[in-house]
């Protein structure tokens, strides 16, 4: 039996414990999801853009889905150890695929307006204003695994910001992975929207409690930005070996949006992300980021495409990777810029070190172009730290571990610098170097770290 | 005002007529359409090839049937039918040419209005040139004076019956038949091309050069060239192709196989000017090569030169495979597209020594409605340490119709490896036409200057006799398609 064959059975089988469990919005799109898997199928490794992480293997494996969604017992501050010092956040969890409805923060610390929570009680409770955004961006006919995801998710997140209002306090959104002692894959959904003129931050990690189980986590994240709105999108992944990660990113940029994305890979297991962004406005400007340090077997799959549908909007793209051991890396970047988008500028850059023998790097920044008055340019290098800085570091009494540690960290600081909420950096800053001891992240409190 | 109305400019130049595309009225020797294993026997029979050989076309053909086309090219291929082509067509003539008088004075006129004058190649340029036409070597020049020297330059078929043991040896070695959809069709009815062997430490004293062209209607053109540099060895190979001008489409499917011995080193340039179709896009060469080179020796060094201006769709990688440790891979391409035309060109670079070194400049140039593409692979092994490549791609739009696209890989297998890549998109600057205009220049010799001056690293690259004809080439293509 193929990998598909096997949720194909499953949702049909279980198709009404699925919707019990869900709204009228979310149960939509299973019909046409299911139909698009069948006639589709999950992508495989002969496929030019998943040559790289074999995403059937991923999914063939026998997990288990808590789709009569039992509540499992966990208290998320528990296990929460991405705590970021100085900063106040607006914290909502989610546990597995499910909102974790008792650990809110008290809604009168939100502007007017502004409704934040599950996606399926929201979806419910507005449906309207749900439907006219859910499944819109998350092309299912792109990928297998966009269409699978929404067969079966249940539940997630929601973020609405009417026109206007500007959310000063970041939100941030932990997703831990509960295991009970079962393989498992959860299905998420997260669904954004930012008014005309609004403004907000969200910063999204993912965390494993339990190393031992095998976890398949797939993420589908549709991000609406509508004119003059500012978004931050940060993505911070911290699970385990065991875990393997699915997530696909839809943003939909309409004119003069400012739009920050950023995913930053400290820990995992197999990780595939897809960036999807297209310009439906002129003059707006995307900045896209990230970076991945990888060690052991580990490996980090990155896709990007960007849509420079219209005239005068602006891309930027920087991704930076770290290998060691025998991780695996991949980056694929294409950028299209269209017919009549004249005035496009497009700049991709990704940069990486292999710092072992067995360390693999596989790049692809791609260019699309079929208008002339643009300015593109990618760069993509391979390469190692720089010897005579190590000297030079060696040579003043910096041991060699210490000075490589040191390189390293300056490389993927760039990255980090692209974050716009200060309290932020210096708390990745510090993750990123605790990582680079070999240490997890710590923080005091939480069981993890204790 | 040609200055002041750039599609009047480009105007003129799309219909800049194809200066190569007359055909020769000379009596030739086709068989009929169609593929099957009966034509590959005959062909092979026609040309009096020994068993191994025949039993090499048929295994390649057993394959190829096995294939479908490619599609993963960013080009758009209309259907082609392989049953409507010709796989065979030779100049009739009676026995084969003991000198230039015994030429078919047809042939020669041809070559004569293609400016490779065999008799004044031979004399004045002090070329070597081996010509061929449709599907059959013509006549290579200045044998006798390359066979003092031990260099063997002959037509393939010339070599298949007098050098057998050096023609199985290598064919296939580099470019085996089984390495892609045209490769094996070629290897299945490959009916003449070129054959160069450098003996050890032989420094070849002129540049050796062949010239292709299609002249026949419906055939497709297959020639296969082998160039094989022993070790300490020296060559520079000029490749030059033209085709007339027909409504219907034709096929050019070749192999270039190179094989580089120990501290040996090759040049290969190619002026690629196959009739590009009209300017509505009608007519035109499918160009499908594949050519690729090995640096068998440690510190042997492939070089590939190519400037692309012709063919309504090309799809060709020159590539190198680095096996010897010290090994060097260079490869200098421009392609101009224009009009419908669409290329999907680059290169591979394949890293296996130790200590190899590449580095790749492709400088893309589209003009009217044309697709252009660079793809490149540079792939550095487990077992190539210290490999180094640089790779530079920059694209530069014509028009506001016109695609530019670069799709480079990188595969690192290795952690001492240090790769870079880097490419720009762009059009001409408006500031620098502004400039020349403002000082006499006129707009059109003004992109020309621009142009030239973008693609002189390339330019650079080739043979001196080259340089002169591509440029040419790359002005015809290009004056004043910009304001």
């Amino acid at each position: 039996m193929s990998a598909v064959q096997q949720y194909i059975d499953l949702y049909r089988s279980q198709k009404s414990l699925i919707e019990a469990h869900s709204s009228e919005v979310m149960n939509g799109l299973r019909g046409e999801a299911v139909a698009l898997l069948e006639s589709r199928g999950l992508p495989s490794l002969k496929d030019e853009e998943h040559r790289r992480t074999d995403v059937e293997s991923i999914y063939a494996p026998d997990y288990g889905l808590n789709l009569g969604r039992i509540e499992i017992e966990v208290n998320p501050y528990e296990v929460f150890r991405c705590d970021v010092p100085n900063l106040s956040t607006l914290l909502y969890f989610i546990v597995n695929d499910s909102f974790y409805q008792s650990a809110q923060p008290a809604a009168a610390k939100l502007p007017d307006g502004v409704l934040v929570g599950s996606l399926r009680e929201m979806s419910a409770k507005y449906p309207q204003l749900v439907s006219r955004y859910y499944g819109q961006v998350a092309d299912m006919k792109r990928d297998g695994t966009v269409a699978l995801n929404t067969a079966f998710a249940q539940d997630g997140f929601f973020l609405y910001v009417p026109d206007g209002v500007v959310v000063e306090k970041p939100i941030q959104l932990v997703n831990i992975l509960q295991g009970s002692n079962v393989d498992f894959m959860v299905n998420r959904r997260l669904l954004i929207v930012v008014g005309k003129g609004a403004q907000a931050k969200l910063l999204v990690c993912d965390h494993s409690d339990d190393a031992t189980v095998k976890f398949l986590s797939s993420q589908v994240c549709e991000i609406f930005v509508d004119d003059d709105a500012v978004f931050d999108y940060y993505d911070m992944e911290e699970s385990s070996e065991n875990t393997s990660k699915v997530a696909s990113v839809f943003v939909r940029q309409g004119a003069r949006s400012n739009v920050l994305v950023n995913g930053i890979v400290l820990h995992n297991g197999v990780t595939r992300s897809n960036y999807y962004t297209t310009f439906v406005g002129e003059q707006a400007e995307l900045l896209l980021c990230g970076m991945a340090i990888a060690d052991k077997e580990q490996s980090v799959d990155t896709y990007t495409y960007i849509d420079h549908a219209v005239s005068h909007c602006h891309s930027n793209e920087l991704f930076k990777y770290v290998l060691n051991d025998s991780a695996r890396g991949s980056f694929a970047g294409r950028i299209l810029v269209r017919h009549g988008a004249q005035k496009t500028e497009a700049y991709q850059s990704n940069k990486n070190l292999c710092a072992s023998p067995l360390a693999k790097m596989y790049t692809k920044p791609q260019l699309e172009i079929y208008a002339d008055d643009v300015k593109c340019s990618h760069g993509a290098t391979v390469g190692q730290l720089d010897q005579n800085a190590l000297f030079y570091m060696r040579s003043r009494g910096i041991p060699e571990a210490e000075a490589r540690m040191l390189l390293m960290f300056a490389f993927t600081n760039d990255v980090i610098e692209q974050v716009r909420l200060d309290a932020l950096k210096d708390r990745l800053r510090q993750l990123v170097e605790k990582r680079f001891r070999g240490e997890l992240a710590k923080c005091s409190g939480c069981r993890a770290c204790r | 005002m040609k200055q002041d109305n750039p599609n009047e400019i480009l105007n003129d130049v799309t219909s800049n007529d194809y200066k190569y595309g007359f055909v020769t009225d000379i009596e030739t020797d086709i068989i009929p359409n169609g593929l099957n294993e009966d034509i590959i026997r005959h062909i092979s029979q026609k040309k009096g090839e020994p068993e191994w050989l025949l039993e090499f076309r048929l295994k390649a053909y057993a394959y190829w049937r096995t294939l479908e086309m490619p599609h993963w090219a960013h080009l758009t291929i209309p259907q082609i039918d392989y049953q409507a082509i010709s796989y065979y067509a030779a100049p009739k003539t009676k026995k084969a040419p003991k000198s230039l008088e015994e030429v078919d004075p047809e042939l020669r006129k041809t070559f004569d209005k293609l400016g490779i004058s065999l008799e004044e190649q031979m004399k004045l340029s002090g070329i070597a040139v081996d010509a061929v036409m449709d599907s059959v070597s013509v006549r290579t020049t200045f044998r006798e004076k390359l066979a003092e020297l031990g260099v063997i330059f002959c037509s393939f078929s010339e070599a298949v019956k007098d050098y057998p043991d050096l023609v199985k040896r290598y064919l296939g070695s580099v470019v085996s038949y089984r390495d892609n959809f045209f490769a094996a069709l070629n290897s299945a009815v490959f009916s003449d091309g070129s054959f160069v062997y450098i003996p050890k430490g032989v420094r070849c004293p002129m540049e050796l050069s062949t010239y292709f062209r299609i002249n026949a209607a419906n055939t497709g053109q297959f020639e296969r060239t082998l160039i094989v540099a022993d070790d300490d060895s020296y060559v520079s190979y000029l490749e030059g192709c033209t085709a007339p001008m027909r409504d219907e489409n034709q096929l050019h499917a070749a192999i270039v196989e190179i094989v580089v011995h120990d501290r040996a080193e090759v040049k290969y340039s190619t002026v690629q000017n196959w009739y590009p179709g009209d300017k509505d896009g009608k007519g035109g060469i499918y160009n499908f090569v594949t050519k690729r080179g090995m640096c068998k020796g440690d510190h042997s060094k492939l070089s590939w030169t190519q400037v692309e201006t012709g063919s309504a769709i090309t799809w060709k990688y020159p590539s190198c495979v680095l096996a010897g440790d010290h090994s060097v891979g260079e490869f200098y391409s421009v392609a101009v597209t224009n009009n419908y035309q669409q290329a999907d060109t680059g290169t591979k670079m394949i890293h296996i020594g130790k200590n190899t070194r590449s580095t790749i400049v492709s400088k893309g140039i589209s003009a009217g409605r044309s697709q252009n593409s660079y793809r490149g692979l540079v792939k550095v092994l487990p077992g190539a340490e210290n490999a180094r490549n640089f790779t530079q791609c920059d694209s530069l739009l014509l028009s506001s119709d016109c695609g530019a696209h670069t799709f480079p890989y990188m595969e690192i297998l290795n952690d001492t490896a240090v790769v870079e890549h880097e490419a720009t998109t762009s059009k001409i600057n408006e500031d620098q036409i502004f400039y020349c205009n403002q000082r006499g220049i006129p707009t059109e010799d003004a992109v020309g200057l621009i142009v030239n001056g973008y693609a002189k690293e390339v330019m650079n690259k080739l043979p001196m006799e080259f340089a002169v004809e591509a440029q040419k080439l790359l002005q015809i293509s290009l004056e004043g398609s910009v304001g």
